[in-house]
């Protein structure tokens, strides 16, 4: 009998460390199954940034570099910039990429770098210990939003992929979830296509992951993904607002 | 080879390039913006890749990805936009990535001026950024002697995979003198096993600064400091000028230690017998040197473009032996050698034998 379910070449034999029920994980596996289904493994340089998956550097086997937090997509833009034939992604969280690191990742877009980026959006600084992201919800409790993120101090939560796709450098633009197994074949799918828009040279492309942190968000992990199909979903809307095709 | 007339900046910008670098991140600032426009008309010249970053802060973390990659690169500002670098510059000396960065300093604090100055000597050879770490710090003190060094600077870089910082001045920057600009590096491929390259087949290589056991992190400190030790031991340079019968020594670097030059001349010509010491390396402090530059002196002045930093070096590497005192300006105003001549002459009246 054929194997029908293996660990994928690209990730380690290391153990991830990340919490029940946290997303990071799943999201590790479709980047690691792209990587394989795409024969990348031996080409990609990957930026782990800073945030619960600093660790990416150990899980993903390829070469890999710890970027400072936010500064992923300029690291990248060093690598890919001196070597163009290599396959570059980051891995950034939502404080990483859409707060500290808002320039960098804006920057890199508009000036359509060929590079790959995996944006994992929990709506919450996870490895801090749940401190308000700037994309925390309204009325979303935090550490330091107890009474619930209040737009009349803290504004309003960024929906950086939209942003994003204003830009004409940007080839690839899409947001998913991973909250049930339709979604999670979806994200696959976007994945690979943003993968396939790098390969072809097309330029930048990044998916926006909605990803759970049951730690943080004080729920058990299928409260979590209940509260990102009825909450996170209502205000981070799936979809694709870039393509390839589109892209000038 | 023939020499030609080139401006301090953009001699760097030529140097780097026979030097094999061919990748060059940066953001404008006065006054170095010379170097980053000389490089963006140069760099596709020769096949390598000029690219204006939206902030510094950027630009020292592309140059950290692309030394992850093994390329040669550099990248240059002035003070306010060194101070934004920090932080990548602290992580290029953690993950140990070799790299020039070239820092034509102005006046600070704040937005200063953009008149020259040596008030970053701290920022530059104490840190800057966070952690227990050191840059190597070339300064030179001509046009010439920026070519050699900055080759020079690429070549340590690698060597001990370290970030190597060129500090000079707007003086120096801006400055039009003749150079030689010798022959082309060669780069050996392959010399470079711990870039990030894509894996090939081999283990995958790993850039990285975070160690969260502090048993792993304390070793990697150690490793570090047996490198920096290494570096203080056979990496010191200097020039002497004068010193053999000096009675008074004048510590200055960059364009500062010409000043003092002609300030020492003066001084010969009224039979004050002067020197000057001029550190070339201010990481590692060539405090050997120092002290046998002045092995005759009486006390040694110091001069330089600030209120006083790099005296703080020349004491330690003197260790009380001698009086050492200070003379600055501030603020973009450079020390005129008739200053320093009466500086010097007050010295050898306080200290000397002679008159
Ligand atoms: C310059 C700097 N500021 C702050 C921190 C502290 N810090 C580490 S991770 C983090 C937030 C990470 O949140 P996110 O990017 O959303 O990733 P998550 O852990 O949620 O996956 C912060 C603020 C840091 N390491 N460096
Ligand atoms: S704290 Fe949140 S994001 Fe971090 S590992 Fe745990 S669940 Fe995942
Ligand atoms: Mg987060």
């Amino acid at each position: 009998m054929g194997v029908v379910f293996e660990r994928p070449k690209s990730l380690t034999q290391q153990k991830f460390h990340y919490c029940p029920g946290c997303h990071h994980g799943i999201i590790h596996r479709l980047v690691a199954e792209v990587l394989d289904e795409l024969g990348l493994q031996d080409r990609t340089i990957a930026i782990a940034s800073v945030g619960c998956s600093v660790f990416a550097y150990d899980y993903f086997d390829v070469d890999a570099i710890q970027a400072a937090h936010g500064r992923a997509p300029a690291v990248a833009t060093g690598v890919k910039r001196s070597r163009p034939e290599s396959i570059v992604f980051t891995y950034q969280g939502d404080g990483d990429l859409a707060s500290i690191g808002a320039a960098e990742i804006i920057h890199a877009a508009a000036r359509g770098e060929n590079i790959t980026v995996i944006f994992v959006n929990n709506a919450i600084y996870g490895m801090t210990g749940g401190q308000m992201a700037p994309t925390t919800l309204v009325g979303q409790e935090t550490t330091t939003s107890p009474q619930g993120r209040n737009p009349k101090n803290a504004g309003y939560p960024i929906r950086m992929s939209e942003m994003l796709a204003t830009l004409p450098g940007a080839s690839y633009i899409a947001r998913t979830s991973v909250h049930d197994p339709k979604h999670v074949r979806e994200t696959k799918k976007a994945i690979k296509e943003a993968f396939q828009v790098q390969v072809e040279g097309k330029g930048f492309s990044l998916v926006e992951v909605l990803s759970a942190c049951p730690t943080n968000w004080h729920m058990t992990p299928v409260e979590s993904l209940e509260w990102i199909k009825n909450e996170m979903i209502a205000y981070y809307p799936l979809g694709k607002f870039k393509s390839a095709e589109e892209a000038k | 080879m023939s020499k030609v007339l080139m401006k301090g900046n953009e001699a760097i910008g030529e140097a780097a390039i026979k030097a094999g670098c061919r990748y060059f991140f940066g953001y404008p600032i006065t006054p170095q913006s010379e170097l980053p426009e000389y490089l963006s008309r140069r760099l596709p010249q020769v096949g390598g890749v000029y690219l204006q970053a939206e902030s510094e802060v950027a630009a020292i973390n592309m140059v950290y990805g692309a030394a992850s990659t093994g390329a040669r690169v550099m990248t240059s500002s002035s003070s306010p936009g060194i101070s934004l670098k920090q932080e990548g510059i602290s992580y290029l000396a953690g993950s140990e990535l070799p790299c020039v960065i070239v820092n034509i300093m102005r006046g600070g604090p704040g937005l200063g001026g953009i008149q020259p100055s040596q008030s970053d000597y701290f920022q530059a050879t104490k840190g800057g950024g966070h952690g227990d770490y050191r840059l190597l710090v070339l300064a030179p003190a001509s046009v010439q002697e920026i070519v050699d060094l900055v080759k020079e600077g690429f070549d340590l870089a690698e060597k001990y995979r370290i970030p190597v910082m060129i500090l000079g001045d707007g003086i120096l920057g801006q400055m039009m003198e003749p150079v030689d600009l010798g022959s082309e590096t060669t780069l050996e491929a392959g010399e470079k096993p711990w870039a990030v390259t894509g894996k090939m087949g081999r283990t995958k290589n790993i850039i990285n600064s975070l160690y969260l056991d502090p048993e792993k992190l304390e070793k990697h400190n150690r490793h570090l400091e047996k490198k920096y030790l290494e570096i203080k031991a056979k990496e010191t340079r200097s020039e002497l000028y004068q010193t053999s019968d000096a009675e008074i020594v004048v510590a200055a670097y960059g364009m500062i230690a010409r000043v003092a030059k002609a300030a020492v001349d003066m001084a010969r010509e009224e039979g004050i017998r002067a020197g000057v010491f001029r550190p070339i390396t201010l990481w590692p402090y060539p405090e050997k040197e120092l002290n046998q530059a002045a092995a005759q002196a009486k006390a040694v002045l110091t001069v330089e473009m600030s209120l006083g930093q790099m005296v703080e070096d020349v004491r330690l590497s003197l260790n009380g032996r001698l009086p050492v005192e200070f003379y600055g300006r501030v603020g973009g105003m450079v020390p005129t050698a008739r200053a320093v001549y009466e500086e010097i002459k007050r010295l050898a009246k306080t200290y000397g034998e002679v008159k």
